[in-house]
């Protein structure tokens, strides 16, 4: 297992090496498509950064208000009886709109319960099987200019379920 | 749809904070999100720039083409609607192969650029494709193998064997993708069916 992780930290530095020498290879103008390429990027990034600052709030101002802790104690008041520990409910919730706030939530998670508990388990493979699904969802629609989202939710909704009741099964077969 | 998630957002944020006196705490949340929205912007005109920049590279170079080739069949099954020779596939595919490595920064912009090239073949219209919503539910399905941030993270905070989630966390997300490309499976069938044979959109 750690040759897995040993391998995914050169993940990065292969992709980059692979693609300039290839590219050296082709006999394409590696520096000059990389410059072209790179201001494609910054028109992107500048391009969603209205949507990123109107999510964004969205999400501060329920978190703020208390509103997400409140859902996630009534959420977890159920979720206790099926053997769901209800601190890592709220993790859950926040993971589908931001992952800079989950990942403060999976530290806090540590931090208290510990990375080996049901609940620190339960938290770090949650949050690999899981993605931001409202955050993407909202930030791709607009790219392709579209407000009727269909049927894109749901499903992004279900496959997100599927992968949080495999994490906890998981989890709970590792203690 | 998205109008009224955003607005019921703000509204149930701002009455919820007012009934429990966090209305100070709602305003400073709404302005320190904002802030930290363009901190983030910040990051990624760095991060996506030398992403999309190497992404160019590696399209000039005919590389994306071959990946696209061949992992084809895989494509043209999950998106049927997706004529094999259009712009939209290639960036569909650098995004899924960029999103399975783990590479989440090189991933967005090639997303970004699917959509927008969908949208074409959408003739311009607010409804999305099938195409669109199998593209972004299995996207958001999560795709990566190796949590490399989580691993990092549980050795932060003292795990006795911070790799101890690696084989978990892959069958968790296969299994959460399976049920992402079932459900695409049965929408894009069911579809075919009421609308008699061809869908209403590409």
């Amino acid at each position: 297992m750690n040759v897995v992780v040993a391998v995914s930290g050169y993940i990065i530095p292969a992709v980059m090496l692979f693609i300039v020498i290839h590219g050296m290879i082709k006999k394409v103008n590696v520096y000059d498509e990389f410059v072209t390429g790179a201001k494609d990027g910054m028109k992107t990034v500048v391009s969603i950064a209205p949507t990123l600052v109107g999510l964004m709030m969205a999400v501060g101002v329920l978190r703020a208000s208390g509103f997400l802790d409140m859902i996630s104690g009534f959420i977890g008041k159920f979720t206790g009886k099926i053997g769901l520990p209800s601190p890592v409910i709220p993790l859950l919730i926040v993971r589908m709109f931001s992952s800079s706030a989950a990942t403060g939530l999976t530290l806090d998670l540590f931090k208290e319960y510990g990375t080996d508990s049901l609940i620190g388990l339960i938290a770090s493979i949650a949050s690999s099987a899981t993605e931001t699904i409202f955050f993407t969802i909202s930030v791709y629609s607009v790219a392709a200019k579209i407000t009727k989202t269909r049927w894109t939710l749901s499903g992004a909704l279900i496959s997100t379920l599927a992968g949080i009741v495999s994490s906890v099964i998981l989890a709970m077969l590792m203690i | 749809m998205l109008n009224y998630l955003w607005g019921f957002m703000i509204i149930i944020g701002g009455i919820y904070g007012a009934f429990t006196g966090n209305v100070q705490a709602v305003a400073d949340g709404a302005i320190e999100c904002a802030k930290d929205a363009i901190t983030l912007c910040i990051t990624m005109l760095g991060v996506m720039s030398l992403w999309t920049g190497l992404m160019e590279i590696a399209e000039k170079s005919g590389l994306i083409m071959t990946c696209t080739k061949k992992i084809r069949p895989v494509m043209h099954w999950m998106f049927p609607d997706v004529p094999c020779e259009h712009e939209s596939m290639k960036h569909m595919t650098t995004n899924v192969i960029a999103n399975i490595l783990g590479l989440g920064w090189a991933a967005t912009p090639a997303g970004l650029r699917a959509m927008e090239s969908l949208a074409e073949l959408n003739s311009g219209s607010k409804k999305a494709s099938d195409t669109m919503c199998a593209f972004l539910v299995i996207n958001v399905s999560s795709l990566q193998l190796i949590p490399v941030n989580i691993i990092a993270y549980r050795s932060m905070y003292g795990s006795s064997n911070p790799t101890s989630i690696v084989a978990p966390a892959i069958l968790a997300t296969t299994i959460s993708t399976l049920v992402a490309v079932i459900f695409c499976r049965i929408m894009y069938l069911s579809g075919r069916k009421l609308s008699g044979g061809k869908g209403d959109s590409v």
